[in-house]
């Protein structure tokens, strides 16, 4: 993919990371306003997407490290997996973190753990899983896209050559 | 009573076009759009099952003065159905891309090695 | 009583970690990531097990997901229940029993079989992913999360099927299977929304208790049956199960088997338990019987002539379906009649029933024979292998064993379960007991000719350096061996103990509710 014009790749870098701050914020305040974890996760995929766009496969392929990605997703779906466990003592996937309604209206609702408890916490595992997953399938997608080397037919199947 | 029904006769034709286009298209892409068309269309059938008259969003301390809301559950099924689309039509391309390097064509016609 | 009173929870969680965890593993070695991933195949292997002896002895188990106790399903005064609830009955158990035994069976054949391959910690995780989709369909109890199971299998064996990328027959039925599938769920999810639309609930047991038939009840039960029908590959819509069973990897076909037994469980659950006595007339049961023996008939006689073995076997798949379609099709036709049920209604059930498990473990010990001789010869065609039982004795033994029980020889399992399709079918038309002997001659015609041509005979000269069979994959072949053993030397033991309680939770629909609704219905 070759790159487009210096218009498009200035705009790009302008706004490039102002996308993923959106997608946080999408992702974090999941629980109130419309939205959430898989909302913001696409959002901070389409980060990579503007990129491969503007500034043509060859470069982002250089500058993206897949790895970062791949562990984005692992930590997603260990979190939400540990968030579920960690409720057991009830029931699975049990909301232990939540505060129940008297206590909020009067006040008591404040601090790091949002007062929807878990919700809160998975919507965030969430959103690192999808922003890795998502990102992953662009960036395979364009790998598969310039691919060249297909084995001829009857040739040794199934190796990865990339 | 058609303007009440009108979001389920929209329904109803979007699955048709979408149907049709499976049966009918030779281009494996059109293939894949025909199915993302029914996937909206059911996605859209499942919204559209609850609304109430009237009804205001359903969040309890978010909402207007009006006293009836619309319902949330379909809501929830329509997001998880949007993302299960979303995985599917991924991999389908993913599979498209591959039988065009396979096979150099993009018609159904002649991919057809698996035979009887 | 703490952990067991999780262990439905635990079922579906333990292959979800272990899918999750796998890329942390891999990242250790090879001896690290197969170490786990036999570890967890085995720990879901005694889950179920401990599951099912909870069943049989404290009746329905009842699981609320997120929920302040995990039994509590009408909180606070609520009439519905209103969170995801799992319902495990003696049916759900048997057939959890049966999947996680071909699980656990395919997990050890591929260990050495796809050794040579890259991308194994991939297909170890959709591997997990697909035994969770399968086991949450046998296991949940709301309408929406069957969906949503039959989603995460389908995708992750979208997946498995299209593994051998570079081959371009394997990406051809994975195209092909994608697209028939879509469709199918589509359908139920369409069912689904017809059914919350107009009851305003999404539980089986609840929607059980309110439902009154009527147009739109119709047509949902008419989407179901399709949509299901094509997943587990009943007669007109059977045409992708042949391309995706025999260009999957061996042991995905032999779970695939199970997958799809999970979509027939499924139509079972919504003609038995969700509609149940207030279907009016007969046609879902009749249209059963009919497509059972159209897929019996067509399908063995297009499996004699084929020469390619794993496709073969997929035929032979679609046509024993049509068996346990056909048992409970006549379970469910004299569900209303007390006398006819008592008389030959239950033994078709317990046939029907009965033929699953026996199924799981045939089917799966032979295509992951078919699986050993593709590593041996390098070759799937018939015309040319020939005089392999000098070189793996072992392997002709199992595939004996396997073929005896699906042709129905007695005393074999597969004959006692088709005994009692036999015996039933012939008090609603003897034609029907015809079909069915016929079938069951055809199927030990092609077996017949697949041992011939495979194992006996002079040597081909290209397979005088065959490669020798790996120790993991006979211990996979191995445990089906030994459960298809087991039933053969105790099947009055299996029948009481095992099928009975199955059929009888199947027709039994006030308890599979009063379990839910607390007893108010």
């Amino acid at each position: 993919m070759k790159p487009l014009s210096v218009v498009v790749r200035t705009g790009c870098d302008m706004f490039a990371w102002f996308l993923v701050v959106f997608g946080a914020y999408v992702i974090i305040h999941g629980d109130v306003t419309p939205g959430g974890g898989f909302q913001g996760g696409a959002i901070v995929a389409t980060f990579v997407a503007l990129l491969l766009v503007a500034h043509g496969g060859e470069k982002v392929l250089g500058w993206i490290k897949l790895d970062i990605y791949n562990g984005f997703l692992t930590t997603g779906l260990l979190l939400f997996l540990l968030l579920a466990f960690s409720g057991m003592g009830n029931a699975f996937l049990y909301n232990f973190l939540a505060v129940p309604e008297a206590v909020a209206q009067a006040g008591g609702a404040h601090g790091i753990i949002p007062p929807s408890g878990t919700i809160a916490l998975m919507d965030i595992a969430v959103g690192l899983e999808v922003a890795g997953g998502l990102t992953l399938i662009i960036m395979y997608m364009f790998k598969g896209s310039i691919m060249t080397n297909i084995s001829e037919i009857g040739g040794e199947t199934g190796h990865d050559n990339w | 009573m058609i303007i009440g029904n009108l979001p389920f006769l929209t329904v109803g034709i979007l699955f048709l076009i979408g149907l049709l286009a499976i049966l009918r298209e030779k281009n494996m892409i059109k293939i894949a759009i025909g199915i993302t068309i029914i996937e909206s269309a059911v996605n859209m059938f499942l919204i559209v099952l609850g609304y109430r008259l009237g009804g205001d969003i359903p969040v309890h301390f978010l909402k207007g003065e009006v006293d009836a809301m619309v319902l949330p559950t379909p809501q929830a099924l329509t997001l998880t159905a949007i993302v299960i689309a979303l995985a599917t039509s991924a991999l389908m391309l993913s599979v498209i891309m591959l039988l065009f390097k396979h096979y150099g064509t993009l018609n159904v016609d002649e991919i057809r090695r698996l035979r009887g | 009583m703490n952990w067991q009173a999780h262990l439905p929870a635990l079922l579906l969680a333990v292959p979800l970690l272990g899918a999750f965890a796998t890329p942390l593993f891999s990242l250790g070695g090879k001896t690290l990531r197969n170490a786990w991933f036999i570890v967890v195949s085995t720990f879901v292997f005694l889950i179920a097990l401990a599951l099912w002896h909870e069943v049989s002895v404290s009746g329905i188990l009842v699981y609320v997901m997120g929920g302040e106790n995990f039994a509590l399903t009408l909180p606070s005064g609520m009439k519905y229940p209103v969170r995801i609830i799992l319902e495990i009955d003696a049916l759900s158990a048997f057939m959890v029993l049966a999947g996680s035994i071909t699980s656990m069976a395919g997990a050890w054949f591929t260990l050495s079989y796809m050794d040579r391959f890259t991308g194994i910690s991939r297909f170890i995780s959709l591997y997990f992913l697909l035994t969770v989709g399968m086991l949450g369909m046998m296991v949940t109890g709301d309408l929406f999360n069957f969906f949503v199971f039959i989603e995460i299998a389908s995708v992750a064996s979208y997946g498995l099927v299209a593994f051998w990328r570079d081959k371009p027959q394997a990406v051809e039925a994975s195209f092909k299977y994608m697209l028939l599938s879509q469709v199918a769920a589509m359908l139920v999810l369409l069912a689904v929304g017809f059914l919350y639309g107009k009851y305003n609930v999404l539980n089986m047991g609840a929607l059980g208790s309110v439902m009154q038939m009527g147009l739109v009840e119709k047509f949902a039960l008419a989407m179901l049956f399709s949509a299901l029908a094509l997943k587990c590959g009943a007669f007109p819509m059977y045409l992708w199960i042949p391309d995706a069973y025999a260009e999957a990897p061996a042991s995905v076909s032999c779970l695939l088997v199970t997958v799809s037994q999970a979509s027939l469980y499924g139509i079972f659950r919504v003609a038995f338990s969700v509609y149940g006595l207030s279907m009016t007339n007969s046609v879902v049961a009749w249209a059963m019987i009919v497509l059972g023996l159209l897929s019996m008939l067509i399908a063995v006689s297009m499996a004699v002539v084929q020469h390619e073995v794993k496709r073969l076997m997929s035929y032979h798949a679609i046509s024993q379906t049509g068996y346990m379609l056909l048992g409970v099709g006549i379970g469910l036709l004299v569900l209303a009649d007390p006398q006819a049920l008592a008389e030959y209604g239950f033994t078709a059930i317990k046939g029907g029933v009965f033929h699953i498990f026996n199924h799981a473990m045939y089917k799966g010990l032979l295509f992951l024979t078919a699986g050993t001789l593709f590593y041996m010869t390098g070759t799937r065609d018939l015309n040319k292998m020939g005089g392999l039982i000098r070189k793996s004795p072992i392997t002709a033994t199992m595939f004996l064993i396997a073929a005896a029980a699906i042709a129905g020889l007695p005393p074999m399992n597969g004959y006692a379960s088709k005994l009692l399709i036999y015996q039933s079918s012939f008090a609603i038309h003897p034609f029907i007991t015809v079909v069915a002997l016929v079938t069951s001659v055809l199927t030990l015609a092609s077996f017949v000719k697949v041992f011939q041509t495979a194992f006996l005979g002079p040597e081909h000269k290209a397979l005088v350096n065959a490669k020798k069979v790996p120790a993991t994959m006979i211990i996979g072949m191995g445990m089906l061996t030994v459960a298809i053993l087991l039933l053969t030397f105790f099947p009055t033991w299996a029948l009481s103990n095992l099928v009975e309680p199955a059929a009888k939770a199947l027709v039994d629909q006030a308890g599979y509710i009063a379990a839910i609704m607390g007893g108010a219905f």
